[in-house]
């Protein structure tokens, strides 16, 4: 079942894995952020969203971000302490554990993204794609969602719109490059620990195809 | 008892005189944007003064205790007494390693309103840790462009011994400040009755959130901020949990134009329309400050 959303926003922040101390966005929005805005709106075990194309429909333009963060994780062990003795010291301090990073983020972006879904093994019997696929159509119509779908970060809200057929305007950007390889997704598939996979990206007129997950393009 | 509605709210701030965030990257130069002169205020500045705020209301005690604190708010040698969860018989029974896990983020989220509120990530092995919050805010920006004057200062005094003998006991030194001389904020956010399920925000938790909002700048003051004050909290609320209208239709019902000629420096210099005659199906508005 195929479905196309237009999104924007303000802001956004697609992490490169291999710069993300200091932020990095890539280019454009990648097959695994497009696919958590598809599951922000409807998501359930029974299904699995495929990105098949992203266009983009305003300039790539860009802006430099510095900001305050914490260096540090919480504990599960200080945690786990505190819960069984009854009392520990938890907390971070800010001010002692302080790192400023840069970020380098998308600005004023617009997409439309063609995502679809197939069932999984988990479907129950009563599960259909038609069922699916007319909760996400009466989700994405009303504007409805299961958190506010976002653009890399959370700060970076977007807003979606339901595209039908044949009202795909505005044309994507007039831009045909190589944008070298890409986060396509993780591959959940041993839970404990994800594996990146890439793809080589090349926008064509402002379009992006995205290869299909078990395809020879996608790699490991 | 957790959410049963999807909210979205549109908080108006102001500042006079004062830099509502400072830029690390521009020698603290208050944030704006290059391209417009429109000024901005990051979701994490915001979501600090909630945190101290709430930190100090509810005086660090669970359930509203604030995991990630200002060195000011707490002295670090307090220890804080927990009441003990019953874990010992727990892991007698030798519970999987994930079901550990999964028990000590939600421990987590019962006791940090912070971390039930905007979500933390937390380190373990077992890659269940990950608590995402309802409540979700964007950047805030101003409605004009704001221009920021920098401002010398002196001060009568010198650090060091050495400083003081350079300058023959003048004793003086410069520095500097910048603030904008007005700017009215207009910030998004969004509230998911979905995740407020998962981390166990209430409606107690949201009501204290308005609070926040509300209240958090009157107790934020600093030489460097100026005067700042909340304007107005409108709050969206949807009927049902996955909400009743997009986001963007509801934010558009709040139209702010500037009424007077010249620079504003007041925001009474601002008219705020609300349009509810507009108002979707299903769509509760509120004014919680106006």
């Amino acid at each position: 079942m195929g479905f196309c959303l237009e999104i924007s926003g303000e802001f956004a922040c697609f992490t490169r894995p291999e710069m993300k101390v200091e932020r990095v966005s890539y280019d454009v929005i990648t097959p695994s952020a497009a696919r958590a805005i598809f599951e922000a709106i409807l998501w359930k075990p029974a299904i699995q969203w495929h990105i098949t194309r992203i266009e983009v429909l305003n300039p790539i333009k860009w802006m430099n971000l510095r900001r305050n963060e914490v260096e540090s994780i919480i504990s599960a062990r200080t945690a786990q302490t505190a819960m069984k003795n009854g009392s520990g010291h938890l907390g971070i301090y800010v001010d002692e554990e302080r790192q400023q990073r840069a970020s380098l983020l998308l600005k004023d972006v617009r997409y439309r993204l063609h995502g679809e879904f197939t069932m999984t093994e988990k479907a129950g019997p009563q599960d259909s794609a038609a069922k699916f696929a007319d909760m996400f159509r009466r989700r994405a119509e009303k504007g409805q969602c299961f958190n506010q779908p976002y653009l890399g970060c959370r700060e970076f809200t977007c807003d979606f719109a339901l595209v039908d057929g044949d009202t795909a305007n505005p044309d994507p950007i007039n831009d045909t490059r190589d944008l070298g390889f890409m986060l396509y997704d993780l591959d959940y598939s041993n839970p404990a620990s994800p594996t990146p996979l890439f793809f080589r990206a090349h926008i064509e007129n402002g379009s992006l195809d995205v290869p299909a997950r078990h395809s020879p393009e996608v790699r490991g | 008892m957790s959410l049963n509605n999807r909210y979205e709210f549109v908080f108006l701030f102001d500042v006079k005189d004062g830099n509502p965030n400072g830029d690390p990257d521009a020698g603290n130069l208050p944030r704006i944007d290059a391209e417009t002169g429109q000024g901005l205020v990051t979701d994490v500045c915001l979501k600090r003064k909630i945190r101290n705020y709430v930190g100090m209301v509810k005086e660090e005690t669970p359930p509203f205790e604030i995991y990630i604190k200002e060195k000011a708010v707490l002295n670090r040698s307090n220890l804080r007494a927990y009441e003990a969860l019953e874990l010992k018989h727990e892991s007698k029974k030798l519970p999987k390693k994930e079901e550990d896990a999964k028990r000590i983020t939600q421990w987590m989220c019962q006791n940090f309103f912070d971390i039930r509120t905007f979500g933390a990530v937390m380190s373990t092995e077992v890659n269940t840790g990950q608590v995402r919050g309802p409540i979700q805010m964007n950047f805030a920006r101003s409605i004009d462009p704001v221009v920021s004057a920098e401002h010398s200062i002196t001060r009568m005094a010198v650090t060091t011994e050495k400083e003081a003998e350079q300058q023959g006991g003048d004793n003086r030194t410069m520095g500097r400040k910048f603030t904008i001389p007005y700017g009215l904020y207009r910030c998004h956010g969004y509230v998911s009755a979905n995740l407020a399920g998962q981390t166990g925000f209430s409606e107690e938790d949201l009501e204290l959130f308005w609070d926040a909002l509300i209240n958090m700048l009157d107790h934020d003051r600093s030489a460097s901020r100026g005067e700042m004050s909340p304007c107005a909290l409108y709050v969206f609320k949807h009927e049902s949990a996955l909400g009743n209208a997009p986001a963007r239709k509801l934010f558009e019902l709040i139209e702010i134009h500037k009424v007077s000629d010249g620079p504003a420096r007041d925001f009474r210099d601002y008219e705020v329309t609300v349009h509810r005659d507009r108002l979707p199906k299903g769509i509760e508005l509120t004014a919680l400050l106006d």
